[in-house]
């Protein structure tokens, strides 16, 4: 698997664990070998590929396919990890372990690159053994970190933390070394074919993202763990497959190790171990706790816990003045945290007259029998709010099949099956899309509380990109009001405001947009201590919706924070803070000087919008002095922690993967140089990492972008990675079609990269303007669409990184294995770069840096034609 | 004569063992000064926002005499009295010493109080409470947690204070209504039993926020006439926008 495939395999992990990072691909390329090889007929030949084959072998079939094996359980490894480390640790936290292990690649280059001689005489050994150790150290690597008692909340307090982190860096960098290895053997080995061997690599890569995403479906994740694996081991086996009988014993002990860790994740070993601190470990310390359920697919490890001694009695923000208690309810956890309920409903409408006691309710209270919109109904509390409040009928998104099974099924007797209710809709699928396509138009759209509080007042979504949290989403529920219906979005208050203004702020721009002239006159703002609700009109408040929105906060002892016509001496009544916060920051938002105040803001709360999807991240460079000196008087918990991991993440990655880079430099210059033209070290270097950052930009980029056209962001990460690794592979093997001669020339570079410009450049600039075009055509049509756009994309993106490797290969073979550790470090780094850089300036203008970087790659062109212009 | 000096020898011992043992009790005890005059600067500090300058000095005198060491893991003790939450097992922590001291000025004791504590953890806000009134009403719900803190108060002579291992959603009606209470555990929403068994004139404190982290303190006070309101309070002196208001 190439460095490319690295990074695309992060990219997707993090949406599969709604986590914050990307990475993505970059290409690779293959490398022919000179050697000879016991099977080298095998495989060569095919139309026009035979100019450049005859000359060179490629390596034996089983060779090839336990090179696609490697990278296979290499790509699906990646995903899986990030899934894991989402759910025993926080995700924030497994997008930097990962980020770091992935320099084994980086490592691995430098490796192959010192030894390369000594490797060159044991090849097949080294990469059947290498294989081995990736399969072993996948799982073994794993079980050991996730023992290593690292604490994230303690990172700053406690001194022993960060070696703990370390400890965990380099067993997560053992199996990524073990694999990159055997792709970079391979590679360097058959330099002259790395279009063919580069094709094999990468299309296992794409057969392992989407068969760990069925897998994670279908199994536990600690099994498909084991099936990851045993992959590898079996490649190390196909590795040994030869006619002696020590290498026929060792790829048996392979195939027997292969069956052990199967057994050992799917039994013994086989549920993940979790942080104490996550809320789901914290939950079964309670006396009398028991776990009734489990389930798990990419979009999450669901626990259902039962607590009848302590009962559980989740009503975020319940007022004071609530007559009665919430029903029984059953705890259920999405990676062991963020606790939701499943109520208990016997069809009794008196048990639920709590849920007129939240903040949520109170869009119920101005408009009668409304048609209501449920958007992430999870667990379907919010469902049985609107039917409590007397909804004739009621539509439900969730994206979650499993959650929803959980309450319809398996605990059905239990939920009373909210969802089969008369007048309820259920629509599996995610909200956004669902706005885009619906014709329909409601009195009431309620964007639920989905993520837990302790994760979101700690910033660990900082990095999560949500397009539920954008200004365009806010416009797309607004055209779905009926005249006088209600968005209402609720969130949790933290102190100092921070969601809760800039969710306001980007009301007041959608509204705007959408062509109101005085947003205050549409606008409601109302908070408890724990929750505050936001409504937005399609219409200006009467005189009577303000009066009941003032009886129903008067009943509750909630406050409000805006209404039009608001006076300053009510913002206090009931919940009193140091300063009128709400109330001024909802006024200073409105004004003239709307700007400023965001500017002057010490959180980032400038709307989020989809270019720059980041609603969470809060954070800003500023503050971070003044809350680090506030340490010992309770200032880290304003620390946002997302953020500045991200940045951490960039700098450990930058020293490390220049140390990989630089090293193996001075032993580059010891070796007698052997080959027609000397290039150049620092244009090589820069031509590989120019490639390794615009392909992962790109990448990344377009995954984002994708995830509006196909909506849910697991299909978006599925369909754009598979189809870019498949494309890529293919427009890598079809560069093979080139002569030696002709990847010498700077122009068998320059036409795929010319490609790859025009098609980035348009697609960036068509895109936003063609998804509300087709956002309602059927799924099937829409992925469709997305492979039509990706799969030129990609193909034209899979020839710089083979082409310019058999250039220099041709010049110094040595080189071969460090660009291609040039260019795995540049990939590594730029996915954590891109996403730094989309919070900033937004995934378009990463685009237009890619762009530009291709367009250098042309004149970096490291081939001899090139540096002599012929 | 080999008798003597083998007596001798023993003396030495104990009393180097002695020493020892005071030096250490030595240590903790200036350590605690130290971690006492450290949450004085603090308040200090947000005293412009506060505009109170120091908390009660009955309640900084508490700090200074609990023994906090005794209420982590022995690989902890020399952290104690950091100013920095700590670990006690079973996911639970021990809260920052400042947030202790201003949670426990912000219930305003009395001696004569009867106060309510939910969430007892590893006993010390308990104790330092025990310190301070008449009677301590302290509940868990993590039972090795209740029952190694009922133990350990014990042992440390706390006789003021009763432990119990039950769900605290309904409070502790037999010894209600109580001067103060205390919700140290992670609550949704405050139960309402709670705010019944608050005394008129009552003070309520929950802590929110996540293990290691309190984001702000909530403040629920009772009137004389039976009303609640609430405070959030930001325990960081912190203006979140730049420049003057």
């Amino acid at each position: 698997m190439s460095a490319g495939e690295r990074g695309s395999t992060q990219c997707s992990s993090r949406n599969l664990s709604y986590s914050p990072l990307v990475h993505c691909n970059d290409e690779f390329g293959s490398t022919t070998c000179r050697s000879p090889s016991p099977l080298a007929g095998e495989g060569r030949g095919e139309g026009p590929t035979r100019a450049a084959a005859s000359k060179h072998a490629l390596p034996p079939a089983r060779l090839r396919f336990a090179l696609s094996l490697v990278s296979a359980a290499a790509l699906a490894y990646e995903i899986l990890l990030t899934r894991l480390f989402s759910i025993v640790q926080w995700h924030h936290f497994a997008y930097m372990m990962i980020s770091v292990a992935l320099l084994g690649y980086g490592a691995a280059g430098a490796f192959v690159t010192l030894l390369q001689d000594w490797l060159a005489r044991r090849f097949e050994a080294a990469f059947a053994l290498c294989a081995a150790l990736f399969g072993l150290s996948a799982a073994g690597c794993y079980l050991l970190a996730q023992a290593v008692p690292f604490n994230a909340l303690e990172l700053l307090w406690d001194l022993k933390q960060p070696l703990w982190l370390l400890v965990v860096y380099l067993l997560l960098f053992l199996p990524f070394f073990f694999a990159a290895i055997c792709v970079c053997l391979m590679l360097t080995r058959y330099a002259d074919l790395a279009g063919r061997i580069y094709s094999f690599d990468i299309l296992g890569a794409a057969a392992g993202c989407l068969l760990v995403i069925l897998g994670l479906f279908a199994l536990a994740p600690l099994t498909v763990l084991g099936g990851v694996s045993a992959t590898a081991l079996a490649a190390g086996a196909l590795g040994c497959v030869r006619r002696t009988l020590r290498s026929s014993m060792a790829a048996a002990a392979s195939l027997v190790a292969a069956g052990v860790v199967l057994w050992a994740l799917h039994g013994p070993f086989g549920r993940p171990q979790l942080s104490p601190y996550k809320d789901l470990s914290q939950t079964l310390e309670v006396m009398g706790t028991r776990v009734l359920a489990e389930t798990s697919s990419p979009l999450g490890w669901l626990t259902v816990v039962e607590s009848p001694q302590v009962p559980f009695r989740y009503a975020p923000g319940l007022s004071l003045n609530a007559p009665g208690e919430p029903p029984e309810q059953l705890a259920l956890f999405t990676d062991g945290a963020g606790m939701n309920a499943i109520v208990r409903f016997d069809g009794a409408r008196q048990p639920l007259a709590y849920l007129d006691y939240m903040t949520s309710a109170l869009p119920y209270h101005l408009v009668e029998h409304p048609h209501v919109l449920v958007l992430g109904a999870g667990s379907g509390v919010d469902v049985l709010q609107a039917l409590y409040a007397g909804a004739t009928a009621v539509d439900a998104v969730e994206l979650n099949a499993q959650v929803v099974r959980l309450v319809e099924e398996r605990f059905a007797s239990f939920s009373g099956r909210p969802y089969k209710q008369p007048g309820v809709t259920l629509h599996i699928g995610e909200a956004r899309g669902f706005l885009a396509a619906s014709r329909q138009r409601y009195d009431v759209i309620q964007l639920a509380l989905l993520d837990a509080f302790g994760a979101s007042s700690a910033g660990l979504y900082a990095l999560s990109e949500s397009y539920l949290y954008t200004v365009e989403a806010l416009e797309s529920a607004l055209n779905r009001l009926a005249p006088g219906g209600y968005l209402s979005v609720t969130r949790w208050v933290t102190l100092p405001p921070r969601d809760t203004l800039k969710l306001f702020g980007m009301a007041v721009t959608a509204l705007e947009r959408s062509g109101v002239s005085d947003p205050g006159r549409n606008l409601v703002l109302i908070r408890g201590w724990k929750t505050a609700t936001l409504l937005v009109k399609n219409g200006a408040l009467t005189a009577r919706d303000i009066e009941r929105v003032r009886s129903f906060c008067r009943e509750r002892s909630f406050d409000v924070g805006w209404y039009p016509g608001m006076q300053v001496q009510e913002a206090e009544r009931y919940n009193r803070l140091d300063e009128p916060y709400f109330y001024d920051g909802a006024v200073a938002l409105l004004g003239a000087r709307r700007a400023e105040f965001i500017d002057r803001y010490k959180f980032y709360i400038a709307p989020a919008v989809d270019d720059r999807p980041y609603f969470f991240r809060f954070f800003e460079w500023r503050t971070l002095p003044e809350l680090l000196r506030l340490k010992e008087r309770g200032g880290l918990p304003l620390l946002e922690w997302g953020y500045p991991l991200l940045a951490v993440t960039l700098v450990q990655s930058l020293l490390l993967g220049l140390v990989l880079i630089l090293l193996p430099l001075r032993m580059l210059a010891r070796r007698p140089f052997q080959g027609p033209v000397r290039p150049m070290r620092a244009l090589v270097a820069a031509y590989f990492a120019a490639i390794g950052v615009a392909f992962m930009f790109v990448e990344i980029a377009f995954i984002q972008k994708f995830v509006l056209l196909l909506h849910h962001p697991l299909y978006a990460v599925a369909v754009a990675l598979f189809a870019f690794l498949l494309s890529a592979g293919l427009g890598s093997r079809r560069s093979q079609r080139l002569s030696d001669a002709a990847v010498q020339r700077r122009q068998a570079v320059a036409a795929p990269v010319v490609a790859i410009i025009v098609a980035t450049l348009v697609y960036a600039a068509v895109l936003p303007r063609l998804l509300p075009l087709v956002a309602a055509l059927p799924e099937a049509v829409r992925i469709a669409l997305a492979l039509a756009l990706i799969l030129p994309l990609g193909f034209a993106m899979g020839m710089p990184f083979p082409l310019a490797v058999r250039a220099v290969a041709a010049l110094e073979r040595a080189l071969v294995p460090w660009a291609w550790g040039v260019n795995a470090c540049a990939s590594v780094v730029s996915a954590v770069l891109a996403t730094l850089l989309a919070i900033h300036i937004g995934f378009t203008r990463v685009l237009l840096i890619a762009a530009v970087l291709y367009g250098l790659a042309v004149w970096l062109y490291p081939g001899r034609g090139a540096k002599t212009g012929a | 004569m080999r008798c003597p000096t083998r007596l001798r020898l023993v003396a030495t011992l104990l009393l180097a063992a002695g020493l020892v043992c005071s030096h250490a009790q030595d240590r903790f005890a200036s350590e605690r000064q130290h971690m006492v005059r450290e949450i004085e600067r603090t308040q200090l500090a947000v005293s412009g926002e506060t505009g109170q300058r120091a908390l009660d000095p009955k309640v900084m005198a508490v700090m200074g005499r609990v023994e906090r060491h005794r209420f982590v893991g022995e690989g902890l003790q020399s952290e104690a009295y950091d100013n920095r939450p700590l670990p006690i097992g079973h996911g639970q922590t021990i809260s920052q010493p400042y947030i202790v001291a201003l949670m426990t000025d912000l219930m305003q004791t009395k001696s004569g109080h009867r106060v309510l504590e939910l969430g007892t953890g590893s006993g010390y806000q308990a104790a330092v409470l025990a310190e301070l009134v008449r009677e301590v009403y302290t509940m868990e719900i993590i039972e090795p947690l209740g029952k190694q803190a009922a133990e350990r108060l014990a042992q440390l002579g706390y006789r003021n204070v009763q432990v119990k291992v039950a769900d605290g959603y309904y409070g502790w009606p037999e010894h209600a209504p109580f001067d103060s209470i205390i919700v140290t555990a992670a609550a949704s929403h405050v139960p309402p039993a709670l705010v019944k068994q608050l005394k008129p004139g009552g003070r309520l404190v929950v802590p929110v926020g996540t293990s290691f982290l309190t984001q702000y303190l909530l403040l629920i006070e009772k009137q004389a006439d039976g009303s609640v309101t609430t405070r959030q309070i930001l325990p960081v002196a912190f203006v979140p926008l730049t420049g003057s208001h």
